[in-house]
């Protein structure tokens, strides 16, 4: 069931780090092997031929691609401990849905709010807020959208805060002020280990922001 | 007995794709055709965040996005699985799934623009094509699914069918049989399946409506 597993990721990527915490939160040992971007591994661009991306986690010598796909597939093989997809089948409906959502809508956004200015900056700004807003009314009362326990649609959504102080220097705004419960439940997910040791500091990320604005040309 | 209702809008790929599972595990429901351009408060009810079809209500809850209804559906009546059990062979469905979705969009892009932005969304068609021919059927399958069809054949459904229409009132080329013979095959086979054969929609009713569509489209653009 453990055998060999190696995960390719680059330190920045808020998708990678979903696989970080799900391994983590399962206390599965693993390789972590740091991609360059700008010169991709032979391995990385043989285990995944459509898209040459990160993160790829290959068990076993075999390769499962998408961040989404990894955590559930972690999830299934790893099902005896700390369980992170619902068991009912409705509720994991929901869990999906709001994962989707997550995806369709919260990189894109964030990518627009430090990469633009302006109209267009305001827009992705304020469709970002709402956006938080609706996750928000989801998390209702619960200490975690997985209940009393880290779940699905958390460790799809906790990593973007990493970006977040890059996102707000970018776009001059506070996350917190509009959307103080997003940040509450994010500190509550920072004191599980499982999070704080798989994410990076804010501010490095900031800091790997301010150079792809450079590398980009962006004011 | 459960009560399910479908939220559909001929000619959705994305409604069929849920009509096509219910028929395959032989599933009894209620369909109800939504009008999108005067959505019912009962559609906006089910699905307020994205107001959307497909919506499958089960017992009075609702599920949305079509990926995630086709995987409820094969979670609660696994009668014909439609995706395989092993957690490495389900992971690589799921992948061309999630390419089939995040990539079934330049499609429907293809008659709903034109100029730059209609050429960006072919080349995207292309590159898909090029992706699923050179890397999804590989090993002659019949199927995605192998020998039967599973959740990423159906996933696919817009190359199968949605895209032909489109290419024949655009003008555009981008699937030629010769080109992609893996994909051509797939086709036939797929449309040969008789659940999907007897539940495909009228190609010269879609082409009507879909031009229409188009026609109303750039003209709202351009005033």
């Amino acid at each position: 069931m453990a055998g060999e597993l190696v995960l390719l990721d680059f330190w920045p990527s808020p998708f990678g780090m979903r696989s970080r915490i799900a391994l983590a939160e399962k206390g599965i040992p693993y390789e972590y092997r740091e991609e360059d971007l700008r010169n991709k591994s032979d391995l990385l661009l043989q285990m995944n031929p459509v898209h040459k991306k990160i993160p790829v986690l290959i068990h076993n010598g075999k390769p499962v691609c998408e961040s989404v796909i990894q955590v559930q597939y972690i999830d299934e093989v790893w099902h005896d401990k700390a369980p992170l997809i619902p068991s009912d089948p409705y509720q994991r409906a929901v869990a999906r849905f709001w994962v989707d959502f997550v995806d369709k809508k919260i990189y894109d956004l964030g990518s627009k709010i430090w990469k633009t200015k302006g109209e267009e900056q305001a827009n992705a700004k304020k469709e970002f807020i709402e956006c938080l807003k609706l996750l928000e009314g989801e998390l209702g009362d619960k200490t975690y959208f997985g209940g009393e326990s880290l779940g699905y649609v958390d460790v799809a959504l906790v990593p973007f805060y990493t970006w977040f102080y890059a996102y707000e220097k970018c776009g001059d705004f506070s996350i917190e002020a509009e959307c103080p419960k997003m940040i509450a439940w994010v500190k509550r997910c920072m004191q599980k280990e499982s999070v704080a040791k798989s994410l990076p500091e804010q501010e490095k990320v900031y800091e790997f922001v301010l150079q792809l604005k450079k590398l980009f040309g962006i004011e | 007995m459960a009560v399910l209702k479908l939220f559909g809008a001929w000619p959705s790929p994305y409604v069929f794709r849920v009509i096509w599972a219910l028929k395959l595990k032989g599933i009894p429901y209620e369909y109800i055709e939504e009008d999108l351009s005067n959505k019912s408060p009962l559609l906006l009810q089910y699905n307020p965040i994205h107001k959307k079809v497909p919506v499958l209500v089960h017992d009075g809850k609702p599920i949305c996005e079509s990926t995630v209804i086709l995987r409820y559906i094969d979670e609660i009546w696994p009668q014909n699985p439609l995706l395989p059990t092993d957690p490495h062979e389900r992971a690589v469905a799921l992948f061309w799934i999630k390419f089939a979705d995040d990539k079934s969009p330049f499609i429907s892009k293809l008659y709903r623009t034109d100029g730059e932005e209609q050429q960006v969304a072919a080349k995207e068609c292309f590159e898909m094509l090029e992706a699923v021919e050179g890397h999804a059927l590989v090993g002659g399958k019949k199927f995605f699914g192998g020998d039967e069809i599973n959740m990423v054949d159906i996933a696919f459904c817009s190359v199968a069918h949605w895209l032909g229409v489109i290419e024949g009132f655009t003008g555009l080329k981008i699937f030629e049989p010769h080109k992609f013979p893996r994909l051509n095959s797939w086709i036939q086979n797929f449309k040969s399946v008789p659940v999907i054969k007897d539940n495909l929609p009228d190609t010269d009713k879609m082409s009507a409506v879909l031009k229409r569509r188009r026609e109303m489209l750039l003209a709202s653009k351009s005033s």
